[in-house]
């Protein structure tokens, strides 16, 4: 039969959700199993070790390290402040006493009698975690978060960056072929998710964040652009962390490309309604992809697409590397045999119909299925 | 249980990949042995399955199926074989869950550090970090990278037998505040290896033994000129089974099936490699290039050095290649103008869409000039490892040690290079094996005479892990079945004038001699019986050095190979392209005709 699986991503109104909120280490649960939740709520926190301060006691002191736990003022365990002598000693025949202030405010954690060296811990870093999506707390996980359940609309974006964020839905560019004009972009926008069409400019990223922009949600975007934003080439696709004023979620890839119908007209759909987005994407190891949530009131069946989807005959689908970048059509047939490329590489190929009437040949590899 | 090669008549080997199981099926056939057949089926590691059995179970299906016998008992090898049924021996390699992922330390980066360093990738381990005394961070941000990563093991390192106790007290005590967590869970104690100063051992132990799982084994340098890193390399690969393969899902029940260790996939390559230079007393350099990452084997005089770029590959990790390279150096293999915006977002695409392939014949080019950069870097990366001990002047001072920025020298010398084998798509697929013939050449740089081989389908991990109970089934299969004789490389060192007088090759065999003399700048290809042995002679001009010595003949037995004897004239130390952009188009448009690499001009 005709019939092979694509990656494809996620665009659809209804499904539902649960979201991890998890600690980097053991805390508090601030929230209950039932509660209802809004995206800033706070529902863990803890407090992550402090950082450690490294003092050579026996070289400040110019003793013998087997004699530094004499010299401590205070004992292993005991707080101390920025200043405060730690320990003290004669030396020069014990005509001079020394001693050595704490580097910073802190508890002694450990002296070493073969180093000379006292470890000094500073105070705790204090992490919260908020709930990102509007929704239920389904399940308490004892000492490190929740998990958040919603039901919404959700889109999977290819590739993002910048963090987790949330705001209402803007449509400003006028269709999901258009370009974003920077000068569109104004106070009123802040907050805001962004929809920008096909593709935007460094320039009205720029715009974008100096507006206060949340997230743009676009089609493409140039990777010469990206660097300018990042101030570095990118390497490797792990995205989520950086620090750049807003969130940008491409929906399609690099370059300008017509975001998908199906994508544009379920978030023009949503507009005014608070989006959840995050720009986090990891390529390697456990594919994570940007996504855009927007959590909605209704109980309509979720209709999950997984995933893959099946590549049959009708199927419409999108090529996803030149010569035909970009370009949607329906397959119209799966050759089984094996078909020699320009490339002269063998592979299993589909033909497609593009929306224009032309036919092309393209390897199997290449194109992605869109959910319709 | 030991095991008597005269009694294995055939052999199943897996490799567990991260996203593939690969099983092939060695028997022995008359006097050689000899793979049969291979059988390939996703690697079952991940959810919803977390077993890695399930998928050995199906690819060894596959195997069956192919082979026309059964060898399962239901879900079990039947092993020794009985009649039609079974194998006598079974092995396996695993890299799936991202390999061995390991942090090392020494006391000073460019001594201990990188001696320890060595040991971990040579047993196969990726180094997500090295922390030593001098490596430029302080006390607490030492400790903040080491609770980042969670490394799957730690090898602490640091001073010679009998030297200083106290900087290796110090290692110890970062490690001990630093308080890491294994990467598969907090259910386990964290695998830490000392192979340090003996005299410090005590210290060590005092401080780490109740908060990990900790193995002391003889230093690993034991004096300033001396490295001994075997006994680490051995505790890896204990570690390697007994802590972190018996947390990944089902590998306690694999570990039954065998009677020989899973080793780190990377580790059982190196082994390979290694013996076939032995066998071959050349010297030998193998390279792997896959879509996260590259893997460069070598064996100079005699010692074997692995590296793994973790950031370097064709798709994954194909936008860290030009970030790494520069966009200029990828375009300066490309026989045509491109767009730079444009191949900047191809490549990006290519990132975020790692399975697609190339369908154009343009994007086929781009892809392998990509890949020479990446293959470059690798190999960079590899020479600056692969050194000789550093500080081993007795009238250095400890602190010129501690400041040294020299490296070693490098132990790769490309003149003694004998045989320079690659695998991985872009090169064991490329559509024309001249194509990959030409991607290596130009990312190596070998020079005077070297043999290309590509491994068609990558069994070098299960022939790796089969030698340390089966040698000669190993590199027979090795180099019977798993190797692609591509032919050889000629490359005079030195450099001259286009069209300048630069080498006369003579090539006898069974027919007719054939003689040429190949002016500077060119690449001509002289054919080669696939099979067989021919006789090169090649005398250079002044000038000009094969590595007999500048201006003087060698001979030599060639082996046969599809692609043949490619003579590159192109100059060697320096090997540059024309800076000229229509100039250098012309000469790459002229080197791949001369080859016959592509269908058409590009």
């Amino acid at each position: 039969m005709a019939h092979a699986y694509t990656p494809g991503l996620r665009v659809t109104a209804h499904a539902v959700l649960r979201r991890e909120r998890r600690l980097p280490l053991k805390g508090r649960v601030m929230v209950e199993r039932g509660q209802h939740v809004a995206p800033d709520t706070i529902v863990a926190r803890t407090e992550l070790p402090g950082n450690v301060q490294t003092v050579n006691l026996a070289a400040k002191l110019s003793i013998d390290p087997a004699r530094v736990l004499d010299a401590i003022a205070s004992p292993v365990g005991s707080g101390v402040r920025k200043g405060d002598a730690i320990a003290s000693g004669k030396s020069l025949f014990g005509l001079i006493r020394n001693s050595v202030a704490a580097p910073a405010d802190g508890t002694i954690e450990s002296v070493s009698t073969v180093t000379g060296q006292l470890i000094l811990r500073e105070a705790p870093i204090p992490v919260e975690i908020s709930a990102y999506v509007r929704g239920e707390v389904v399940e308490v996980l004892p000492d490190e978060g929740v998990v958040v359940q919603t039901r919404g609309a959700f889109v999977q974006g290819i590739f993002g960056v910048g963090g987790e964020t949330f705001g209402p839905i803007e449509p400003v560019a006028s269709g999901p072929d258009a370009v974003l004009d920077p000068g569109a972009i104004d106070a009123r926008h802040r907050g805001k998710v962004v929809l920008a069409g096909a593709y935007l400019t460094y320039d009205a990223v720029v715009a974008c964040r100096d507006a206060g922009v949340a997230a743009v949600v676009v089609g493409g975007f140039d990777d010469h652009d990206l660097r300018q934003l990042l101030g570095r080439d990118l390497g490797v696709a792990i995205t989520g962390s950086e620090d750049l004023g807003l969130t940008l979620v491409l929906t399609e890839g690099f370059g300008r490309i017509r975001m998908a119908e199906r994508t544009w007209s379920l978030l023009v759909s949503r507009a005014g309604q608070v989006a959840s987005v995050s720009g986090a994407t990891q390529i390697r190891a456990g594919v994570m992809r940007p996504e855009i949530i927007v959590p909605g009131d209704d109980s309509a069946p979720a209709a999950d697409v997984e995933g893959a989807l099946a590549l049959e005959p009708g199927s419409l689908l999108r090529v996803i590397r030149a010569p035909h970048f970009g370009r949607i059509g329906r397959a119209v047939a799966l050759p089984t045999e094996l078909h020699a490329l320009d490339s002269e590489a063998s592979v299993r190929v589909v033909e497609v119909e593009f929306q224009d009437g032309e036919r092309a040949v393209v390897p199997r590899a290449n194109v992605e299925r869109i959910a319709e | 249980m030991t095991l008597d090669p005269a009694n294995i008549h055939s052999i199943l080997a897996t490799d567990c990949g991260s996203t593939t199981t690969k099983a092939i099926l060695i028997e022995r056939r008359g006097d050689h042995f000899r793979l049969i057949v291979r059988g390939e089926a996703p690697t079952t590691v991940e959810a919803p399955f977390e077993d890695v059995t399930r998928g050995v179970l199906n690819a060894v299906r596959e195997v069956e199926e192919l082979a026309g016998r059964p060898i399962l008992d239901g879900e079990r090898i039947v092993s020794p074989q009985r009649g039609d049924t079974g194998v006598d021996l079974y092995v396996s390699t695993s890299s799936a869950g991202g390999g061995l992922q390991m942090m090392v330390s020494g006391l000073v980066l460019q001594m201990t550090g990188e001696s320890a360093q060595r040991a971990a990738l040579g047993a196969g381990a990726i180094v997500m970090d090295v922390i030593a005394l001098n490596d430029g961070r302080r006390p607490h941000e030492k400790i903040r990278r080491l609770r980042q990563l969670r490394p799957d093991m730690i090898l602490l390192s640091g001073g010679t037998d009998g030297g200083d106790v106290k900087r290796v007290a110090e290692m110890a005590e970062i490690l001990v505040a630093a308080d890491p967590k294994a990467r598969l869970g907090a259910d386990y104690l964290l695998p830490v290896i000392y192979a340090g100063n003996a005299a410090a051992a005590p210290v060590v132990r005092e401080s780490l033994e109740s908060r990990t799982a900790l193995s002391v084994v003889p230093n690993l340098r034991p004096t300033l000129e001396r490295e001994n890193l075997k006994p680490a390399r051995d505790a890896i690969h204990e570690l390697f089974m007994e802590h972190v393969m018996a947390h990944a899902p089902g590998y306690k029940k694999l570990m039954t099936w065998s009677p020989v260790p899973i080793m780190p996939t990377p580790g059982a390559v190196g082994l390979i490699i290694e013996k076939v230079a032995k066998r071959d007393g050349t010297a030998v350099i193998g390279v792997d290039i896959g879509g996260a990452t590259t893997d460069v084997f070598s064996v100079f005089q005699g010692v074997f050095n692995r590296t793994v770029s973790a950031n370097l590959g064709m798709s994954y990790s194909v936008s860290n290649v030009m970030a790494e390279a520069g966009i200029e150096n990828i375009l300066r293999w490309v026989p045509f103008a491109v767009d730079e915006t444009e191949l900047r977002n191809r490549i990006k695409n290519k990132m975020i869409r790692p399975t697609t392939i190339p369908q154009s014949l343009e994007d086929l080019v781009i892809e392998q000039a990509i890949a020479r950069e990446a293959l470059r870097l690798a190999f960079e990366q590899h020479k600056a490892l692969a050194v000789g001990l550093k500080g081993i002047q007795t009238e250095r001072t400890i602190s010129d040690i501690m400041t040294q920025d020299q490296s070693g020298s490098t132990l790769v010398d490309l003149q003694q290079l004998g045989l320079l084998v690659g695998s991985g798509g872009v090169l064991s697929h490329a559509p024309r094996r001249a194509q990959a013939a030409l991607m290596m050449i130009d990312a190596f740089l070998p020079e005077g005479l070297t043999q290309l081989a590509v491994d068609s389908i990558f069994m070098a991990p299960q022939l790796g892990v089969l030698s340390t109970v089966h040698e000669a089934a190993a590199t027979e299969v090795f180099e019977r079945d798993c190797l692609i004789r591509l032919g050889a490389v000629l490359a005079p060192v030195g450099g001259g004038r286009a069209g300048q007088s630069c080498v006369t090759v003579t090539l006898s065999g069974a027919g007719a001699p054939v003689t040429r003399a190949v002016p500077f700048g060119e690449i001509v290809l002289l054919p080669l019986p696939a099979d067989g042995d021919v006789t090169l002679s090649a005398t250079p001009d002044r000038g000009f050095d094969l590595g007999a010595g500048k201006g003087k003949p060698i001979e030599a037995a060639l082996r046969g190979g599809v692609v043949g004897l490619i003579v590159d004239t192109r100059g060697r130390r320096p090997f540059t392209l024309p800076h000229g952009r229509d100039e250098r188009i012309a000469r790459l448009r002229a080197w791949n005709l001369a080859l016959d690499a592509y269908p058409r001009e590009v």
